[in-house]
């Protein structure tokens, strides 16, 4: 039997708190004092259990961070001395992309390699901006795709970032006429890079190339982050190069097996260059994702080109817009006009900017991305809180900038990326879906907002008089 | 089970308060050490807010989730004005924010608490018809009706009944007192009490519930004409005596909240009560597999369900399946197969556990599948000869109307009867020793918090208060049954759809930035 991707899983505690919702607020002066009924001793979450310990050393209350609001100390202390707020702290985590929830999410996902599992029904709103106006299918009975019996273990998560020749010609012996190009698959559709405007050490670069090792990846690396501490990951690692210093870094390429320039006006000499410093490089453009990008990436597919990175900013928007599309829709301009190029099979398309939720990377793949490349959440499986501090010169609170160990940086966030392709593996498990590669660009196998809305609302109520969402 | 009398009398009102101390309500009241203690608010306030009793003088703490609130300004009882040394303080209950979510707003789970106290309508201004979810059913309207069509008759002449066997086909035609029964929760999801106290608000109800995917214990024998045994992928508890018995016999395909996955009791709530009835091992993980290994087509499903029919001869067949795109074709085929009932459980429906990430991307809201599903099976000819049943997201009376204006013939409602019975939808009813507030808990303390006779009353009481809605939309319409009511989306309207000018009449969609 072949060797199946398995993804080592070790719970990585986290070194602060994480920051809870919810505070409990005791109006003390109203308590009884003596009182033998005392709440307090009988939550079920048994979280005020320390809390003697936090009064007499003037800490932080550790039950800010573990209460689930079942509402019963409220409910049921004899004097009703009990209160409850959402904890301050956690309304600043973030912003209104990367939403607390989103944070404390991920943060749960880094520490434990699992699933978040809750119970109750959904509780967000009916639909939202971006990637939560549509919804992926699924299939109820009949099927032939469904993966059934065979179980979701034989779910193929694998995606290429070497570029494919098609069609292939032949001898009149079968044999081969056209060269066939190595392959370089990735068993999982996602890629790394450090978010260049949080704090970069070597130690955190040191903690994503070797969870990149791990998870069989490749992490996207700025030259001036190398040091020779990730020599033992450099075949995992992927430097980003651009044009004014392909020259300096003639080493760095030899070793690597894929590199990425950055895209300029003469990409062609660029990775001409390149080519000659080592011919059987995988190349990857990067292309600022702008009203440009789909023109552009049809341009170039025209080179030899592996793959092509669009980056988004790091909300999902257009770059350079007024007013902005969501990587939702830039995906699909681009996709769609490379397929009406006739040359979408030949190349590969990786995007990066806002994914935020495993959903994330399932839904861009169905938009028609062969896979995402993560940044910002790989900083928050360190216990960011994107509270931005660090680019005022401030000091961290979760010190990330102090020496973290590699070891448990690295084991943080591979528990939250092998949470996500236990999650892309629930979603596609669902779809009866058993391939990545099939799932690119199947918008069959999702329902969006704007059709649903169409298909069953419009016979009933006419024209919809409300363009957008709000 | 009773098939013939659709008038039937609703069962007996009886308080049932709080079970804890401290009911949560929309505003808060406080009093302050100025207090003398003269009683005048007690006296003032016909709600009861301030108790006092003959032998004991000294002010008690405001039962302020009685409190009406500001409007209560303009009555000449509003007690902080009249109060002589000013020692109350009125205020919107701060600890709201804190309760609820976008679907579930705290007015509406206050709201249904109080329905299921008092078996009435709130008398606090309380938004519970509408969620904050900003679309769906929070921004479908009834139109505004005429007022020449009002009946001026009595609830009791109103019928609210559905059938469940439109088929002909000699086998008994199940008449529901209410557009609505109970959701599958199973043994082990939920607490034994509160399974119990569903099937006997079913029994008093005239309608039914469902055991869940998790055995048939043996305390719901004595209700088991109205207690449907479900059938899910796992088999677990399904035997031949429990087919025999039920009234109706349910294949879960799938679950709104989770579809495409199979059932998943976490290992935690795995107790030996639990294992025994499952016949697994205590504190392992249960899986359900998905989908029936043994459906693979509408023919192999036709086995399925030609088998609960030959093994029982006077059950009825529902067919519980998801949303996907092809909904439309997923039901026509169960109905081909021989199904009396097809139930639709939506994305946004509720479950014990699922991941987060099925629960919101997975599949379609209910909201657009009922009208999907209603018009295809109209289109098939066959619409009249099949009960629709819709669930999951569906809330309050006004979403079960909606609903049913849409195409469906009723509802399945499982969170509502869990609100009545005191749940605050913290979500944690997963893992650990299950729910705090001892609805979905198995655990030797927490699963017994909860008393039958409690439970059965706060369960009849807000159905009780639901109806009193259905029967006023009804009346508003002209119409005397809830069967007239089956696909009328004429009746609706979706805020959207409108012009600014005509959208003005009617109540805006609530708006609010929740902190999720």
């Amino acid at each position: 039997m072949p060797k199946k991707y398995h993804i080592p899983l070790k719970t990585a505690n986290p070194r602060y708190h994480p920051i809870g919702k919810y505070a409990t607020v005791e109006f003390r002066e109203d308590c009884a004092g003596s009182c033998r009924a005392c709440v307090k001793k009988k939550c079920v979450y048994g979280i005020f259990k320390d809390n003697h310990l936090h009064m007499s050393t003037m800490e932080e209350p550790e039950y800010l961070y573990t209460c689930n609001s079942c509402f019963r100390c409220v409910q049921e202390c004899t004097r009703g001395i009990f209160s409850r707020v959402i904890n301050p702290e956690y309304r600043t985590l973030g912003d209104e992309y990367w939403r607390p929830d989103i944070i404390n999410r991920l943060w749960y996902q880094a520490h434990t390699g699992k699933i978040p599992v809750s119970g109750a029904g959904y509780r967000g709103p009916f639909v939202a901006a971006g990637f939560d106006s549509m919804w992926t299918d699924m299939s109820e009975i009949v099927r032939p795709t469904r993966d059934g019996i065979h179980g979701r273990e034989y779910i193929n998560t694998c995606f290429e970032i070497s570029r494919r020749i098609s069609p292939l010609k032949f001898n009149a012996d079968l044999s081969l006429v056209t060269e066939t190009l190595p392959i370089l698959e990735i068993p999982i559709p996602l890629m790394f890079r450090l978010p260049d405007k949080l704090i970069i050490n070597s130690p955190i670069v040191e903690s994503a190339a070797k969870a990149a090792q791990t998870m069989e990846t490749f992490l996207l690396i700025r030259p001036e982050d190398y040091s020779d501490a990730l020599l033992p990951y450099a075949r995992n690692l992927l430097p980003s190069i651009t044009k004014g210093n392909v020259a300096d870094h003639e080493t760095l390429i030899r070793q690597s097996r894929a590199v990425e320039l950055a895209f300029d006006k003469n990409i062609e000499n660029t990775l001409g260059n390149v080519r000659d410093i080592k011919p059987d490089i995988v190349s990857i453009v990067r292309i600022p994702l702008n009203a440009d990008a789909a023109s552009r990436a049809l341009k170039i597919s025209a080179l030899d080109v592996d793959t092509l990175h669009f980056c988004a900013d790091e909300h999902g928007n257009e770059l350079d817009a007024e007013d902005p599309r969501f990587l939702k829709d830039m995906i699909r301009e681009v996709h769609l006009k490379l397929v009406e190029g006739s040359v979408r099979q030949k190349i590969n398309l990786v995007f990066s900017g806002g994914i935020a939720m495993a959903e994330h990377m399932a839904k861009a793949i169905i938009c028609g991305a062969d896979g995402v490349i993560v940044d910002i959440p790989l900083l928050i499986a360190l216990e960011c809180r994107l509270c931005y501090r660090c680019q005022k010169d401030l000091s961290c609170p979760a010190k990330i900038d102090d020496t973290i160990d590699p070891e448990w940086g690295s084991q943080r966030m591979i528990n939250l990326m092998g949470a996500w392709h236990s999650q892309l593996i629930e979603v596609m498990g669902a779809m009866g879906i058993r391939e990545a590669r099939r799932l690119r660009g199947e918008v069959g196998r999702s329902m969006w907002f704007e059709d649903l809305e169409k298909e069953s609302f419009s016979p009933l109520f006419g024209k919809r008089k409300i363009a957008g969402l709000k | 089970m009773k098939t013939n009398d659709i008038h039937f009398q609703f069962p007996k009102i009886v308080q049932v308060p709080d079970r804890f101390r401290n009911p949560i309500g929309k505003y808060s009241i406080r009093r302050n050490s100025k207090c003398i203690s003269c009683g005048l608010c007690a006296e003032l306030c016909p709600y009861g807010v301030h108790p006092r009793y003959d032998d004991y003088s000294k002010p008690l703490r405001p039962k302020d989730y009685k409190c009406i609130g500001f409007k209560c300004k303009e009555h000449d009882f509003f007690c902080i004005d009249r109060c002589p040394e000013q020692a109350l303080t009125l205020r919107r209950n701060p600890i709201l924010e804190t309760l609820g979510d976008y679907r579930w707003t705290a007015e509406m789970l206050i709201a249904h608490w109080e329905m299921a106290e008092t078996g009435n309508l709130p008398i606090v201004d309380l938004e519970y018809n509408l969620g904050n979810s900003g679309g769906g059913f929070d921004k479908i309207r009834f139109k505004t009706p005429n007022p020449a069509d009002y009946l001026s008759l009595g609830d009791d002449q109103m019928d609210t009944s559905i059938l469940l066997n439109k088929r002909g086909d000699g086998r008994p035609e199940v008449i529901n007192g209410i557009p609505c029964y109970g959701g599958g929760m199973s043994y082990g999801s939920t607490a034994l009490p509160v399974m119990v106290a569903r099937a006997r608000a079913a029994t008093l109800l005239n309608t039914l519930t469902c055991t869940g995917e998790g055995g048939y214990p043996q305390d719901l024998v004595p209700y088991a004409d109205h207690v449907i045994t479900q059938v899910a992928t796992g088999l677990f508890g399904v035997r031949e005596e429990t087919i025999r018995f039920a009234p109706m016999v349910e294949f879960k395909y799938a679950q709104g909240a989770k579809p495409g996955l199979g059932g998943h009791l976490l290992g935690d709530k795995v107790t030996p009560e639990v294992a025994a009835i499952r016949e697994t091992v205590v504190g392992n993980a249960l899986f359900s597999p998905f989908p029936f290994h043994s459906v693979y087509s509408v023919e192999d499903h036709k086995k399925h369900v030609d088998w609960i029919k030959e093994i029982n001869p006077s059950a009825l067949v529902s067919v519980k399946v998801s949303t996907p795109t092809d909904v439309d074709m997923v039901a026509v085929g169960s109905y081909y197969a021989g199904a009396h009932v097809v139930h639709l459980d939506g994305s946004y429906g509720g479950t014990g556990a699922a991941p987060d990430i099925a629960k919101k991307n997975i599949a379609m809201p209910i909201e657009y599948a009922i009208p999907k599903v209603h018009r295809f099976l109209q289109e098939e000819g066959v619409r009249d000869q099949v009960c629709l049943i819709a669930s999951g997201g569906i809330r309050n009376a006004l979403d079960v109307a909606k609903a049913i204006a849409l195409g469906a013939d009723g509802a399945v409602i499982g969170t509502a009867e869990l609100v009545a019975l005191e749940c605050v939808r913290c979500g944690h009813c997963e893992s650990g020793r299950g729910c705090a507030r001892g609805i979905a808990s198995t655990d030797h303390e927490l699963g017994h918090m909860i008393s039958e006779e409690w439970a059965t009353q706060r369960i009849v009481n807000m159905y009780t208060a639901w109806r009193k809605q259905w029967c006023e939309i009804l009346r508003q319409y002209g119409m005397k049954s809830i069967r007239e009511l089956i696909g009328r989306s004429d009746l609706l309207v979706h805020l959207d759809y409108l012009d600014e000018e005509e959208r003005s009449n009617y109540q805006p969609a609530p708006q609010a930035e929740l902190i999720i």
